[in-house]
């Protein structure tokens, strides 16, 4: 199988006045139509410099990405921001206004996806009256109006209550797996990372480097908070683990 | 329906603010009736303090002779006439500065001078380059409502949340639309604020303007009555000048409910 993204000897480096401080010594992975890159490693590390340099929020300072020409990206971030003064169909067209696809065939799209994701009902309320975790559902679902090819998750539960965090894990990457997206998520969270990626890439400090790539197979892969509950689960939380370097 | 637990503290929240409304009355009526009694009794001298008497008759004065509604309407006019331009000049000139950061940065040092400065200070100033009328009243005020806006808009345009410009950047958003679909909409709080704040500017300016160079408006009748040591006409005045201001921030505060109820 072709992959869909290859990054080759990612380097990064930030410029301030106090000088200059690496980011990325040196990354490289590819990912494959389909699949899930959960991106791990100790806080500051550089995991979401990664993503960023990925959707050209940030130009990279070395080494080389190769996608196909129109393969393009959706970017979920830790917070949802959603916009306070547009309703919740309003804020999932807001992707659609900004890269000027707002025909009615994209809008009917998008509305058929807030009604597969049960959030029909809530289509013409604001998003202060949502709960955090349904609010992070509709920011997923603005991610995919632009169908994007790959999905980069920036710590996308990491500001919900570990409650919903394992409900909104579990819709998220029910509605990623249904829509078939490629994947890419950077948390600190190893078990979130272990309960739903193909496979782990583990980072060391920063500037980082990649440690190790696990392959995670489940005999009876299904949810994530059911995988949490596999044999496996706690082997790969325990063999990881002890890679990552978390000073407290 | 409500339960009888309910009833009871509703009941209490609504005498509780009657309260509050009646001793706020009762203040003001106290307050009246010491100063008419003062004054009745020569305790204190009516021809430097005036007394409600005398201000009720001096305005009821004013009105008979039309007066009264003709200066108000001058000091009002030219209060909405420096509120827009100030208004609109300051959104534009935030949105200058937000646009290019560069200028921004520049023009810093010199606002803050600016904004630091009594426009009082200015006053012989303009009146000198912009002649003693109207013009130099408006541009007062102009002066003072604008520079205030400047900084209070651009302050809120600069405060816009980083990750929904992330957001809006991984569209390839440009400018012009994290302009027109974050940063404006997004202050509009500020925005509404800024109204509030720059109709009692403006009006600071404009009484001002009146005191130093004016034929007419509420400025002019104090500063006349002060002259001619007419101090019921000076109290009528001050009197006049509050209710009008108070008009004034109500009518943007309805403005305020209306457009952004809900939103934010």
């Amino acid at each position: 199988m072709k992959p869909i993204l290859r990054v080759n000897h990612l380097k990064k480096i930030y410029h301030t006045k106090q000088g200059e401080t690496p980011a990325i010594e040196e990354v490289s992975f590819s990912l494959n139509p389909g699949e899930f890159i959960a991106i791990v490693g100790p806080s500051g590390c550089g995991k979401s410099t990664i993503l960023s340099i990925l959707c050209n929020l940030l130009e990279k300072s070395g080494g080389t990405i190769e996608t196909d020409k129109d393969t393009s990206f959706g970017y979920m971030l830790q917070q949802d921001c959603l916009f306070p003064w547009r309703t919740i169909l309003d804020n999932c067209l807001l992707g659609l206004e900004i890269t000027n696809q707002n025909t009615e065939k994209n809008k009917q799209h998008v509305l058929q996806l807030l009604k597969t994701y049960g959030l029909e009902e809530f289509i013409h309320s604001y998003p202060a009256n949502l709960s955090g975790g349904m609010r992070q559902r509709v920011a997923l679902i603005r991610t995919l109006t632009t169908k994007p090819d790959i999905l980069l998750l920036d710590e996308p539960f990491s500001a919900l209550d570990y409650q919903s965090r394992l409900a909104v894990s579990d819709d998220v990457y029910r509605i990623i797996k249904r829509e078939k997206k490629s994947a890419i998520m950077v948390t600190h969270d190893l078990a979130e990372a272990i309960s739903m990626a193909d496979r782990i890439i583990v980072l060391t400090e920063r500037p980082c480097q990649i440690k190790n790539i696990h392959s995670i197979h489940f005999e009876h892969r299904s949810t994530p908070i059911e995988n949490r509950k596999c044999k496996e689960f706690s082997k790969y939380y325990d063999q990881i683990w002890k890679e990552i370097d978390f000073h407290v | 329906m409500y339960s009888h637990e309910h009833l009871t503290f509703l009941k209490k929240l609504k005498r509780q603010s009657r309260h509050v409304k009646v001793t706020q009355l009762l203040i003001l009526l106290l307050f009246l009736v010491i100063w008419q009694l003062a004054a009745n009794f020569g305790l204190i001298n009516t021809f430097i303090s005036s007394s409600p008497k005398n201000v009720l008759e001096t305005i009821y004065g004013l009105m008979k002779s039309g007066e009264l509604w003709y200066h108000i309407w001058v000091t009002t006019y030219e209060t909405i006439i420096s509120f827009s331009l100030g208004t609109f000049l300051g959104f534009f000139i935030a949105t200058i500065l937000w646009w290019w950061p560069f200028l921004a940065k520049v023009l810093d040092p010199y606002l803050t001078i600016l904004n630091s400065l009594p426009k009082v200070a200015l006053g012989p100033i303009i009146i000198i380059w912009a002649g003693a009328g109207k013009g130099s009243i408006i541009l007062m005020a102009l002066f003072i409502s604008v520079i205030i806006t400047i900084i209070n808009v651009y302050q809120s345009f600069i405060e816009a949340d980083p990750h929904k410009i992330k957001l809006l950047q991984s569209w390839k958003a440009n400018k012009w639309q994290i302009y027109t679909k974050l940063i404006m909409p997004g202050s509009l709080q500020t925005m509404v604020n800024a109204l509030k704040i720059n109709v009692s500017m403006s009006l600071i300016g404009i009484i001002m303007g009146e005191f130093l160079v004016s034929k007419e408006g509420i400025g002019y009748l104090i500063m006349y009555g002060s002259q001619v040591f007419n101090l019921d006409l000076v109290m009528s005045g001050v009197i006049i000048l509050g209710v009008v201001a108070t008009v004034m921030y109500y009518v943007v505060n309805f403005i305020e409910k209306r457009c952004i109820k809900n939103k934010i």
